[in-house]
């Protein structure tokens, strides 16, 4: 019944060892700025059309060219840039989510964020006529702003505030909620249900530079609320009342976090969809190389999402030649068997 | 309907009169509010049910229905009774006492009122077959119920073996079942999104869980794997009431943990997965229908037969509601859907207020 917390087991390393530790944070972080510039070369090489290096290199430096390929990469530098914003977003969101909430399980679309953003994107279609992605951003955002506070409000109702347990629970009911009023809308309206489909699955590739320029400041603000709760999130881990003890104004440090949540994924889900695992996946993957301790987690999980996003765009990209397999799709293929591995590691205990 | 839960807290051996009488008391009054909610319960039923038959476009008397049901031959009624209501009322029924009883059957083994098997994946496993092989391959009928109950089925198989590690411990099964849940769903939304508009709109119908396709030759396979799987479930449930006192106890109790949850997980999904072929995953039955038994009952006996009765009513409830109540035509999954969300908010604020969990 209870979902005991994953971050809670803040093995503090004997004076001597904190050098080497410090050293393995630092080697990792390395390689996970060169995952992340792998994936961008990935990201520009590969795709549909298949390009020499020379082009990739002339694509991306000479912006005006008639040539085909040269254009070709030209086209993914945009859905390049748009996958390294979403995917440091979803990262860090998922790693404040999990941090503020002490469940393994947070993820923006087990805590109705998404399911918010889709609900309103499709009133938006079927009650006010939208159809330009520029109108549907903002609706989105509203949507998972009301979701998340929806979520929180119930969750941290009662005695406790908001347990964890209770929280997953409120998250799940919402989203059901949610996703049932979708498919009313939806069955009523063929041609909405036709729009639709295509926005619900996460995808890269529809973005232009002015419409990642819409998003870019919420993303921004958000990261930087994130980065300023990391120290509050270290105390959470430890329990809310130690966390209280040690000085920590908990409902503060929530209100921060959460608030961070609701601009990355608002904004992420707003011009990419909904993007599954992204969050919940990268952030245990850090948490194995970086210990408990939340400055480290978060530039950890940004830099990982961004590299697992660029990774299954490609992927969808190359398996499915000529067409394109959505990313949202590939992520949820290739974050749930990782995920899984993460379960069968640890002790049950530690879930 | 006795059940191990009550034996510690039975008065054998009390060395005073008072004590014993209080708790021998306190059983009494439980055993009769079980009784009254049972019948209670029963009787809703019926009445839902009857007024299933006699209302829609045309509304028949009683008198009519049970000359229909009786076979006598009344022009209009016997048609529209007949073939139409009565078919699709007892797959209403059947469905919902599957997935009223195969929720419980999650929620109470895994100690976890989310891990009902629309969360865990179980029936997003029937689903994703079931729109695969729609879209791709065309098939409907015998062969798509056919489809959708050997996937759910093998999907439960793969989590439970996925989660198996000296043991099969509830929290893993639980993760390993969102995370196959949530590569299902993808499959289904690429499916979707590689579907015709037609398909797409039978298929979206289809996931959401709906009666419209409810004919007898749906009923004759429902009924017959009903039969079997419920009073087998009804068997296991003593092995059910040891589990909860947690693996050890059980243990001790002559209950043999890993067999005994891994025979109650085969009945529970075999029983998921034939209503989710009848009728698709009608939303949040599987989930409420424990919770909701759990707060009439309060908390004594098995809640196997009591959501057993709450989940029938639910979908035939909401598929009346969604037939005649909502002004255009809704399948039941939506309904119970949106009605169920909102009352299990209301639960989780009350839950929160009392202290409690679920």
């Amino acid at each position: 019944m209870t979902l005991a917390p994953s971050a809670a087991t803040p093995t503090r390393p004997a004076p001597g060892r904190v050098g080497s530790l410090h050293r393995r944070r630092v080697t990792g972080l390395v390689l996970c700025v060169l995952a992340v510039a792998v994936a961008v070369v990935c990201s520009l090489a590969f795709g549909s059309r298949v390009v020499g290096w020379s082009d990739v290199v002339a694509g991306v430096l000479h912006p005006d060219t008639d040539d085909i390929a040269q254009a070709a990469v030209q086209s993914r530098v945009p859905r390049t840039v748009l996958g390294l914003l979403v995917g440091a977003a979803l990262g860090l969101a998922g790693a404040v989510m999990q941090g503020l909430t002490r469940n393994p399980l947070a993820d923006p679309g087990l805590l109705g964020v998404s399911s918010g953003a889709s609900l309103f994107v499709v009133l938006g279609i079927a009650w006010f006529g939208m159809s330009q992605l520029t109108q549907y951003i903002w609706v989105a955002f509203l949507g998972a702003a009301l979701a998340s506070l929806l979520v929180y409000a119930i969750g941290s109702m009662g005695r406790e505030g908001a347990t964890p347990l209770k929280l997953a629970l409120a998250g799940a009911a919402t989203s059901a909620a949610l996703v049932s009023m979708v498919s009313m809308v939806l069955l009523t309206r063929t041609d909405v249900l036709d729009t639709f489909r295509f926005w619900q699955v996460g995808s890269l590739g529809r973005a232009s530079f002015a419409e990642i320029g819409q998003v870019v400041p919420f993303l921004v603000v958000g990261a930087v609320l994130a980065v300023g709760c990391a120290r509050g999130m270290d105390a959470i881990a430890l329990g809310d009342e130690v966390a209280t003890g040690l000085g920590q104004r908990l409902g503060l440090v929530r209100a921060v976090g959460a608030t961070s949540t609701v601009l990355l994924c608002g904004a992420a889900v707003a011009i990419a969809g909904p993007i599954g695992f992204v969050g919940l996946v990268m952030p245990h993957l850090a948490r194995r190389y970086t210990g408990p301790s939340h400055r480290w987690l978060l530039p950890y999980s940004a830099a990982l999402g961004a590299a697992l996003l660029l990774v299954a765009d490609v992927v969808g990209r190359v398996v499915a030649r000529p067409q394109e397999i959505e990313v949202g799709i590939v992520t949820a293929l290739l974050g749930a068997p990782v995920f899984i591995a993460i379960i069968r590691r640890q002790k049950v205990r530690d879930l | 309907m006795t059940t191990v839960l009550d034996r510690p807290s039975s008065p054998g051996g009390a060395p005073e009169e008072a004590p014993g009488a209080l708790v021998a008391a306190g059983r009494r009054t439980r055993t009769r509010r079980r009784r009254a909610v049972l019948t209670a319960l029963a009787v809703l039923l019926l009445a839902v049910v009857v007024v299933t038959l006699c209302v829609g476009e045309r509304t028949y008397s009683p008198l009519v229905v049970l000359r229909v049901l009786l076979g006598e031959q009344v022009p209009g009624a016997s048609f529209t009774i007949g073939t139409l209501r009565t078919p699709r009322m007892l797959t209403g029924l059947l469905v919902g006492i599957g997935f009223g009883m195969g929720g419980v059957v999650f929620q109470t083994m895994l100690r976890n009122p989310l891990a009902s098997p629309d969360i865990i994946g179980i029936s997003a496993g029937s689903s994703a077959a079931a729109v695969v092989a729609i879209t791709t391959f065309g098939l409907s009928g015998a062969a798509l119920s056919g489809v959708a109950v050997v996937a759910g089925v093998a999907v439960a198989g793969a989590i439970y073996a996925l989660s198996w590690r000296r043991g099969v411990q509830g929290a893993r099964l639980i993760l390993v079942g969102i995370a196959v849940g949530a590569m299902l769903d993808s499959v289904i939304s690429y499916a979707m999104t590689r579907a015709g508009v037609y398909d797409a709109n039978e298929a979206l119908r289809w996931l959401t869980g709906s009666l419209n396709s409810a004919f007898w030759p749906v009923v004759g396979p429902l009924a017959l794997a009903t039969a079997v799987l419920v009073p087998a479930l009804l068997v296991l449930s003593r092995h059910l009431a040891a589990l909860q006192l947690g693996d050890d106890t059980a243990a001790a109790l002559g209950v043999r943990p890993d067999r005994a949850r891994l025979s109650l997980l085969l009945v529970a999904v075999a029983l998921v997965a034939v209503a989710t072929a009848a009728a698709g995953p009608i939303a949040f039955v599987a989930f409420l229908s424990g919770p909701i038994a759990h707060r009439l009952i309060r908390g004594t006996g098995s809640l196997l037969v009591p959501a057993a009765l709450v989940g029938a009513l639910l979908v035939l409830v909401g598929d009346f509601a969604g037939q005649h109540l909502l002004g255009s035509r809704f399948p039941v999954g939506v309904v119970t859907g949106v009605l169920g969300a909102p009352y299990l908010l209301w639960l989780l604020a009350r839950t929160n207020r009392s202290g409690g969990s679920l």
